[in-house]
């Protein structure tokens, strides 16, 4: 699974790993701007960025080809365009898409496979993203794996007494997929019944208290400026 | 239908997340004052249902296949602002953690598949008062509404697109929105015997859920012109719907004189609006979350 | 001793009709096991959730450590009575394990140092302090069943429920859980139905038919009387 992956690489403990998250959120969020701003003629910029964003991850030990094949995902789609671009006879419009797409999502990568999971909802919570939000957003986390085990086992268990599922047997599939939320529902029940033995009245504890450092404002005033100045600067 | 970062211009995706991140914000307050805590386990757990549901194939008949989207039928069980909450959430999971749609793009896709998915879709259950006919279309307009918005967004971002490909695209809009309203239906109904009662009563009480539907809707419709006529770029839209001056200064107020005057170079002028674009959002943000939730503080 | 459970004619009907209990008698004392045996659908886990107040009977009273269960009494209820519940995957809600063991003591309304310390505590207790910053859905089974046993004694309960615990868990990591509960010195009540556990954990067993106690007596009359092998 991609993300048990990604959560495998952010458990690390270097430089990077250990800042506070809202600071990588912060850092990422700008070298974003400057990257879906970047015109056909930026490409030196581009490859700036590549470059930089690429040391970043071997800084933090990533294994950084695996990194970039994470990011390639986003190509075949990219591809799409980029031919239809070809097509339409703006080729260079195509390739600074595919361009942006891909330093895009190495960024995004690289923001997951240094920040565990917790750690990036916390880092939400402490830029005031909605609690309510954040915390469906844990408990889908928690529960994604779960449930796509039991997608899979359905599907195998379906598959193996019958076969391919043709196009009359569309309503098989939904009636598993209804299957699959009962379960789902009655899961949730059950959690929920687990907090409330636990004395859950409503409020979820928080618990970490992730402090702002100097290392972490130095890491956001670097990288930031390092990101527009760059943008700004090469022409 | 995920948006990657990379494909809408500055302009779309500022627009889209300038739109998206408050209405979240709205919404997720809406919630937690509407449910209480007890349900985000529920929710969760949907989402990861949703997740789980999109793995299962579902054979579209002329040998391709298909997977539930999920918007109207999350709609249809949880209410239209929880079902908001839990597809934002389903959309930020996947943008993180399995690079599918950006990470800036999220507003945009937050916004046609979380936001009008859901209130588009939520319109015929409710009106049709949860009939089958009713989740039918619940799905078949959730799903062409965000697909026609998203295409009208790349449009506007200047992604061209050859007619001959667009005519495709359309028909294979109203291929996908008819599965997804079979789809809804039958996974709607096979609940409904597992567990009887499990469809929320459309509920009328809030007449906004109405009109937000119906604006969902129409720009729905007009997401379709728009991408019909096939325009290059947002100052050809503006001029066409006769609204050039307002929504232009709209979307890059307060930085559009800024753009004009001192940097005129675009060069300059992008990233800077674009970082100063997500300050906007980000205080606007703030200042809804403090100024709605002033009432309802949580202790910790 | 005292008197660590006291139930008297329990009753109960799932919202679809089925009667699950019908009058159910119970006593333990404190620092006592009891292994709660009885055919699938008799009652047992429908018993269980109503020790503490997760189900509302709807005849019959019970009392936990003299304090009779109502509005009231539930919080404190909720923390004197520990339910592990059968499969772990639910009870371990929280992103790590340890703020999934500090929840209950932070819900209780500790600081976080102090549910730190408590959690830390009953991770010692389970030998799984090791493994604190994991994420619960990377543990085995026998590791997730530990950490929710140490969920539920960082609340010191002077009961522990513990629903089919063996259930998903191999011959080493059953025995090494039956070492773990010998050592607690709370009252048990081990729903089971493996009978090598429950013999290495208690002498005395209750036997659920059809929503009652049929029997209750030395587990391996139990065993006899009822074919219970
Ligand atoms: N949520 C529910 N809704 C309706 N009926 C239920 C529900 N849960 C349990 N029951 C019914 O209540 C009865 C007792 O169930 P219970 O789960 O207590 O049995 P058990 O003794 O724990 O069985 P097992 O050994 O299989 O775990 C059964 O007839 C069951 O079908
Ligand atoms: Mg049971």
């Amino acid at each position: 699974m991609r993300h048990t992956r990604l959560e495998l690489w952010s458990r690390g403990t270097t430089f990077a790993h250990r800042r506070h998250p809202a600071a990588k959120i912060a850092v990422a969020l700008t070298f974003l701007v400057c990257i879906a701003t970047l015109q056909p003629s930026g490409w030196r910029i581009g490859v700036l960025y590549f470059v930089a964003l690429t040391s970043m991850a071997f800084a933090a030990r990533l294994p950084v080809p695996r990194l970039h094949l994470a990011a390639a995902v986003v190509l075949p789609f990219a591809g799409v365009f980029a031919l239809i671009s070809f097509l339409a006879g703006t080729p260079e419009k195509g390739l600074a898409m595919m361009v942006r797409a891909w330093l895009s999502a190495f960024t995004t990568v690289l923001l997951m496979a240094t920040t565990s999971q917790p750690d990036l909802l916390a880092g939400l919570e402490s830029l005031h993203a909605p609690r309510f939000l954040v915390q469906v957003m844990q408990f889908l986390y928690r529960y994604l794996l779960v449930l796509l085990e039991e997608a899979g086992a359905m599907r195998a268990a379906a598959a193996s007494r019958a076969g391919k599922l043709r196009a009359r047997e569309f309503r098989r599939a939904a009636a598993a997929a209804g299957v699959l939320f009962a379960r789902s529902w009655g899961r949730a029940q059950a959690i929920h019944r687990a907090m409330t033995a636990r004395g859950f009245d409503g409020h979820i504890p928080r618990f970490r208290s992730l402090r702002l450092t100097w290392p972490d404002a130095w890491f956001v005033a670097l990288l930031a400026t390092f990101a527009i100045v760059a943008r700004l600067a090469i022409r | 239908m995920h948006i990657p970062d990379g494909y809408l211009s500055t302009k779309v995706w500022i627009a889209t997340d300038l739109v998206a991140a408050p209405a979240v914000v709205l919404l997720a307050r809406r919630a937690q004052a509407k449910f209480d805590h007890h349900r985000i386990p529920l929710l969760g757990v949907m989402g990861a249902f949703v997740f789980a549901a999109q793995m299962i194939n579902f054979p579209a008949g002329n040998g391709t296949s298909s997977h539930l989207v999920g918007a109207a039928l999350l709609g249809c069980l949880l209410g239209p602002s929880a079902a908001v909450i839990v597809m934002t959430a389903i959309l930020a999971t996947q943008a993180l953690l399995f690079q599918d749609g950006g990470v800036l793009a999220l507003g945009a896709n937050i916004f046609n598949m979380a936001i009008a998915g859901v209130f588009a879709g939520y319109l015929p259950f409710a009106l049709l008062k949860g009939s089958r006919l009713g989740l039918f279309l619940a799905g078949f307009f959730s799903l062409l509404t965000a697909a026609v918005l998203a295409l009208s967004e790349l449009l506007i971002s200047g992604v061209a697109m050859p007619p001959a490909m667009l005519s495709i695209s359309f028909a294979w809009f109203l291929v996908s929105a008819a599965i997804e309203g079979a789809l809804t239906m039958s996974v709607a109904v096979a609940l409904e015997r597992i567990q009887p009662g499990c469809l929320r009563k459309p509920e009328f009480a809030g007449r906004a859920w109405v009109t937000t539907g119906a604006v969902a809707l129409l720009l729905g419709a007009f997401g379709w012109l728009v991408a019909s006529d096939h325009p290059d770029g947002l100052e050809a839209l503006a001029l066409r719907a006769g609204i050039s001056g307002r929504i232009t200064s709209l979307i890059a107020s307060p930085f559009g004189d800024y753009q004009a005057s001192f940097l005129a170079d675009p060069w300059l002028s992008r990233p800077v609006a674009g970082l100063a674009g997500m300050v906007v959002i980000y205080i606007a943000c703030l200042a809804i979350s403090r100024g709605i939730g002033a009432t309802s503080r949580e202790g910790v | 001793m005292s008197r660590i459970v006291e139930v008297r004619g329990l009753r109960y009907a799932w919202e679809d009709g089925t009667e699950a209990l019908r009058g159910v008698d119970f006593d333990l004392e404190a620092g006592q096991t009891v292994a709660l045996l009885g055919a699938n659908g008799s009652g047992k886990t429908t018993f269980a959730l109503h020790l503490n107040g997760l189900l509302k009977a709807s005849a019959g009273s019970i009392q936990i450590d003299t304090l009779v269960l109502n509005d009231k009494s539930l919080p404190v209820i909720r923390r004197k009575v520990g339910l592990v519940f059968q499969d772990s995957d639910n009870q371990l809600f929280m992103p790590t394990v340890l703020e999934d063991v500090a929840f209950a003591p932070l819900t209780a309304g500790l600081t976080s140092a102090q549910a730190t310390e408590k959690a830390m505590a009953a991770l010692r207790q389970v030998d799984m302090e090791a493994k604190a910053h994991k994420a619960p859905w990377h543990l085995s089974s026998g590791e997730k069943k530990r950490v929710a046993i140490a969920g539920i004694l960082a609340s010191d309960p002077s009961l522990l429920v513990l629903d089919e615990p063996t259930t998903f868990l191999d011959p080493p990591g059953q025995r090494s859980l039956a070492a773990l509960l010998a050592d607690l010195p709370q009252a048990k009540i081990l729903i089971t139905h493996d009978m090598t556990f429950a013999r290495a954990l208690t002498k005395e067993a209750v036997f659920f038919q059809e929503g009652k106690i049929a029997a209750r007596g030395p587990l391996d009359e139990v065993i006899t009387r009822f074919d219970w092998y």
